[in-house]
């Protein structure tokens, strides 16, 4: 016999699959679309730090002249993240799957331990049921980020319509920006995670798929709650799965 | 601690054999999905063009419009701005259509369903109230210009020469069983051309601008007189209109046989 755990619900693993395809054909689609128009820069007084983006970047992902398609991707596509995301959003907050996801007031204080510990500057990581602070932290932000995205986009998407959304969010040129600087924090999360991902080793990364890790019989019982242990390593599900 | 507690994961005890059938059966299904998005990237790119799109996302966009239809208004207005807040130098962008002079004898012309097609000069269209308007235009490439534009309502002029009917009378906007479905523009010499859904072109915001900044609109924005139509992106308001007409069925338009959506309504 083998023990195992229940990490992620079927539903949540669905969830998680079908986002991937979709947000990487709303980013790529949204880069077709941003070529056309593409002033946005990081600036230090006349100095150009970084440029987004290079035209060797444009080239080699071969998207110059190709807005038409973009938009076209991007309001088909657009449908499948709404409906994905909302389901998402609606499964978490009525299975009670939110218990492990949304942070609470420890998070915080957590998520820099966390992250003191995988920079090596801290020997033991804070106990933690299913995510630990710096996922909850992340987790829960990407989510209030896709629900960002859909109201910049819309704000873009029909400015007369939604006027007041327009408004309430800045204009119409804050809102491209908005909607921008989030697909890029889905870029910076996406690098993040994947090297997360491949720190915490296969265990972690194949529940995701199957659902469940097992737990090798040594570990003791997942009590993070029970008083008086010292900081201990947290004993389940991974040993290691870091944020993002 | 008033906080929820976070409950524990549930565990359970399986059959090794058990468990590693569940993770054979996983990656297999995990494996089937994974050409799903692949297949569908396949069908989209390699699927005949419909009007300048793939199929498959022209018939979306197509049900995007209609949705979008649904929630359009009249009374949803575009943002105004202050009169300072005008561009100096309004951009323009896009000669197609102007290539070639202004022929001297022009006349905007308007094509009927009863009787010859209506040809009237500026000051026939000066005739009707003047109407300004500061707003935001936007290019269907991304960007943005606050811009000040003086003209006629499109559906002051179409309640005056009754236009946009099929009996003939002035539109009414009880019987819309009675108006054309789309308006059609196209440019003297034919080389731009537009087709607009009249809920659209009736909009109160809608205009047929002779004005830019107080002045005449020069050559390069469309003189003598262009469309302003602000629940549009800029490829829908046509310079120098030539000739215009009222259709049922989609009248041709310039960017969306080259692959944009039709509606780009805003």
């Amino acid at each position: 016999m083998k023990r195992i755990v229940h990490k992620h619900p079927l539903a949540i693993r669905w969830f998680h699959w079908i986002n991937f395809p979709v947000l990487f054909v709303m980013i790529w689609s949204g880069l077709l679309i941003y070529w056309a128009y593409d002033p946005y820069k990081i600036s230090v007084g006349s100095y150009t730090l970084l440029s987004f983006f290079p035209d060797g970047l444009y080239k080699f992902l071969n998207v110059p002249f190709r807005l038409a398609e973009g938009m076209a991707w991007h309001w088909v596509f657009m449908w499948l993240f709404m409906l994905n995301g909302l389901l998402y959003i609606g499964y978490t907050f009525i299975s009670g799957e939110w218990r492990h996801l949304v942070p609470n007031k420890n998070s915080f204080r957590e998520a820099i331990a966390v992250t003191l510990y995988d920079l090596g500057l801290r020997k033991t990581q804070p106990p933690f049921i299913k995510y630990n602070g710096a996922q909850k932290i992340a987790y829960f932000s990407i989510m209030l980020m896709g629900v960002g995205s859909v109201l910049t986009g819309f704000a873009i998407y029909k400015p007369a319509q939604f006027s007041w959304l327009t408004g309430l969010l800045g204009g119409y040129k804050a809102a491209r920006l908005e909607h921008f600087i989030l697909t890029i924090g889905y870029v910076l999360f996406f690098f993040v995670h994947i090297g997360q991902v491949i720190r915490a080793g296969w265990q972690n990364f194949q529940s995701m798929v199957t659902g469940f890790e097992f737990i090798k019989r040594s570990d003791p019982p997942v009590t993070p709650e029970s008083p008086g242990m010292p900081d201990p390593v947290a004993p389940s599900p991974t040993p290691n799965p870091l944020p993002a | 601690m008033s906080q929820i507690k976070e409950p524990n994961l549930p565990e359970s005890d399986v059959p090794e054999s058990m468990a590693r059938r569940r993770m054979i059966t996983s990656f297999s299904l995990f494996a089937l999905a994974a050409a799903i998005p692949l297949g569908v990237y396949e069908w989209i790119t390699n699927s005949p063009k419909l009007y300048g799109a793939r199929k498959p996302l022209r018939r979306v966009l197509d049900a995007n419009a209609a949705i979008a239809k649904t929630y359009f208004s009249n009374t949803h207005l575009v943002a105004t701005f202050p009169v300072e807040e005008a561009a100096k130098k309004p951009r323009t962008n896009g000669y197609d259509g102007l290539k070639t002079p202004l022929p001297e004898d022009w006349k905007l012309q308007i094509d009927r369903a009863q009787g010859a097609p209506l040809l009237l000069t500026m000051d026939d269209v000066k005739a009707l109230p003047k109407h300004e308007i500061v707003y935001e235009f936007k290019c269907i490439e991304g960007w943005s210009q606050v811009q000040h534009w003086g003209g006629v309502r499109l559906s002051d002029f179409m309640a005056k020469y009754k236009l946009g009917t099929k009996s003939g009378d002035a539109p009414n906007p009880e019987s819309t069983d009675d108006l054309y479905s789309y308006v059609g523009m196209e440019t003297p010499d034919k080389g731009y051309y537009v087709g607009i859904d009249m809920e659209s072109a009736m909009h109160p915001q809608t205009l047929l601008a002779y004005e830019l900044n107080g002045q005449p609109i020069s050559a390069p924005h469309g003189a003598p007189i262009r469309l302003i139509i602000p629940v549009k992106y800029g490829v829908k308001n046509l310079k120098r209109i030539g000739r215009m007409f009222f259709s049922d069925t989609r009248p041709r338009d310039f960017w969306a046989e080259r692959g944009y959506d039709y509606y780009v309504g805003l």
